[in-house]
């Protein structure tokens, strides 16, 4: 009787190791396998139809070429580096032999004014992007939560809203533009136009999505949770802060992802019409170039650029997990 | 409003006085009227309950006490003075809890607290305060939990831990026990017996469940059915505190009080379907109603 027990146990215990086992091989098959065998089922599929499409710069880019252009991008980058640095190198060695013969000398750093090389453009196209964010944010939060608590001006606003919405950042380029240089006169500018312009751009297409779902967070709170503050009598400032935005901000999180989604895919069509040294620039420079590596410079810009928009979603997830009281609503 | 039917009745110097309320709701077909007439004086640490069929106005009555709906006509008075907008002096115990997800318990309670006593109570007192009344509800082993971490008896409690720290003076609970679990349900009861005999606060609860209506009331209103629905009869409960659920169920006295209840709800006021389709949203039908036959 007793041995049975042991072996039955026994059984147990091995079939338990074999459903860790099972359990571990299923997750690891989801999350690494099944994505690696889409990726690589893609660039199968991407060689073979590249290798038959014929363009005047030449065969369409396969993913050799492709990783073949991100190496010479980078060799370019460090090239890059190494040049400006022997240029301030040099303008240190000049000032101080000249301060050696005349010790009232100061010095003069001129900036080294090379070509802005792929990495240079990234970050130029982050900067941008953060920017013309937190400037809509700035705005559409406040006017979306405005918006949720008064019906009427809700009611008033929405029309323009949904107006607005789908214009694409081209359509509003030129006018942008023009007012830009028409009122940012200045002779010692802190920022050049083309960013200014772009940033704007991108501003007015990302705004919508945040005030949308602001407004519609607020406007949904609980009832309930709306009484218990008007039992308590809470001021206006003080029912804002302990009610309104806690209760509505997954949807304000929301909103903001939907927006800095808006906002990348915005800023590459801004900033290929603006010539901010950017992403865009780059594309439609390699465009204009129109070498035989052009085509497969710029789908090395297209990857990047993909992976830029997830990495930043990412980053906003992060974010909204870390300060939203809504676990569940900070899902995937 | 109407000011000369609440002067006829400040003479009467009730402590909490609901003055021949009408309350007439809008609708794109012409008004409806929910309440005629409603009129009943309440006295300081008075247990009252509402009861009556789904739909006929006893949420109405209470958000009216609370000041969260406008009477059409007649108003309510507390103490000689008008009530015409929500305050901490008539605290609410919702029937969901309501408490806000993003806080603890005790920053739930620390919210009223705060906004009540703001001007004459330290920072010590007003801690040791939230504690008491968490206390109070036996709620002090979860106070820095979220609501999403207790269960439903235990966010209940804490909303009657805020509502009681509020020192209302009036108390007002929307069905407080109507989502919980007949065990929970029964253990909550005599903890808001217990506390009531420490606090003897006035209280207006709105309740289905005619066991909990004669368990914990002094006075028993019922209500007919909407529209137009008013109070039908009041019933006097005499039994004696502290009150024992298991020796009153074999009391002569408790039984007479709870068949009255019961034949006023299913016979004299039995519920006519499809009235009309103006009732408020139909409600899931409370177990009690089988239980009780």
């Amino acid at each position: 009787m007793s041995l049975t027990t042991v072996s039955l146990s026994r059984l147990t215990n091995t079939d338990q190791v074999i459903n860790i086992f099972k359990n571990t091989l299923s997750k690891i098959t989801n999350t690494m396998l099944l994505p690696i065998i889409g990726i690589l089922i893609f660039l199968f599929l991407w060689s073979i139809a590249a290798a038959s499409i014929q363009t005047s710069l030449g065969t369409f880019p396969g993913p050799n070429a492709v990783v073949k252009q991100f190496s010479s991008l980078y060799s370019e980058h460090v090239v890059e580096r190494e040049k400006a640095e022997a240029f301030y190198e040099r303008q240190k060695i000049r000032n101080l032999a000249k301060q050696q013969k005349n010790p009232d000398y100061v010095g003069k750093i001129r900036a080294y004014t090379g070509k802005e090389t792929f990495f240079d453009q990234i970050l130029t196209s982050l900067v941008t992007v953060t920017c013309g964010f937190l400037v809509a944010a700035a705005i559409a939060i406040p006017l979306g939560i405005w918006m949720g608590l008064n019906k009427r001006l809700n009611l008033a606003l929405n029309p323009i809203v949904q107006i607005f919405k789908p214009v694409s950042p081209l359509a509003w380029l030129p006018l942008v533009t023009m007012v830009v240089s028409a009122v940012y006169v200045s002779d010692d500018p802190m920022v050049s136009k083309s960013f200014l312009t772009s940033l704007i751009t991108v501003s007015l297409c990302s705004l919508w999505p945040m005030v949308i779902n602001t407004s519609i967070g607020v406007a949904s709170i609980d009832s309930d949770l709306l009484n218990v503050s008007k039992v308590l009598r809470l001021p206006a400032f003080t029912h804002i802060k302990k009610i309104v935005l806690p209760a509505s901000i997954p949807m304000i999180f929301t909103g903001m992802r939907l927006s800095f989604g808006v906002a990348w895919m915005v800023l590459i069509a801004a900033e290929m019409l603006a010539q901010n040294p950017g992403l865009g620039k780059f594309v439609w420079d390699e465009f204009q170039n129109g070498s035989s590596d052009s085509l497969a410079r710029i789908m090395a810009a297209v990857i990047v650029i993909g992976f830029i928009g997830f990495l930043l979603d990412r980053l906003m997830l992060q974010l909204q997990r870390k300060i939203s009281w809504d676990k569940s609503s900070a899902s995937v | 409003m109407n000011s000369s039917a609440l002067e006829e009745n400040t003479q009467e110097q009730a402590f909490l006085n609901i003055s021949q309320v009408d309350m007439v709701f809008p609708t794109p077909t012409g008004g409806f009227t929910a309440l005629k007439d409603v009129d009943l004086q309440i006295d300081k640490g008075e247990f009252i309950s509402l009861i009556g069929h789904s739909g006929c106005g006893k949420s109405t009555v209470l958000n009216i006490v609370a000041g969260l709906y406008q009477a059409t006509k007649g108003g309510i008075l507390l103490q000689n003075k008008e009530v015409n907008a929500p305050g901490p002096e008539r605290a609410v115990v919702f029937q969901n809890h309501s408490l806000l997800p993003w806080l603890t318990s005790y920053q739930n309670v620390e919210l009223a607290v705060k906004q009540v006593f703001n001007k004459t109570m330290s920072k010590g007192e007003m801690k040791e305060w939230i504690e008491y009344n968490l206390k109070l509800v036996h709620m002090d082993h979860a106070m820095h939990k979220r609501p999403d971490e207790i269960s439903g008896g235990m966010k209940q409690r804490v909303g009657i831990a805020r509502a009681l720290a509020m020192q209302p003076e009036v108390l007002l609970m929307d069905e407080p026990f109507g989502a919980l679990d007949a065990l929970t349900r029964a253990h909550m009861q005599d903890s808001l017996m217990e506390i009531q005999n420490e606090l003897n606060n006035t209280v207006i609860m709105i309740t289905h469940d005619v066991d909990e209506a004669v368990l914990l009331s002094d006075r028993i209103v019922m209500m007919t059915n909407g529209p137009e629905a008013t109070i039908g009869e009041i019933l006097d409960v005499k039994l004696e505190r502290p009150r024992s659920r298991l020796s009153l169920a074999k009391d002569v006295e408790y039984n007479r009080l709870r068949s009255e209840v019961l034949t006023f709800l299913y016979e004299k006021q039995r519920k006519v379907e499809n009235i009309t389709s103006k009732t408020t949203a139909p409600q899931a039908p409370k177990k009690k109603i089988a239980n009780s036959k």
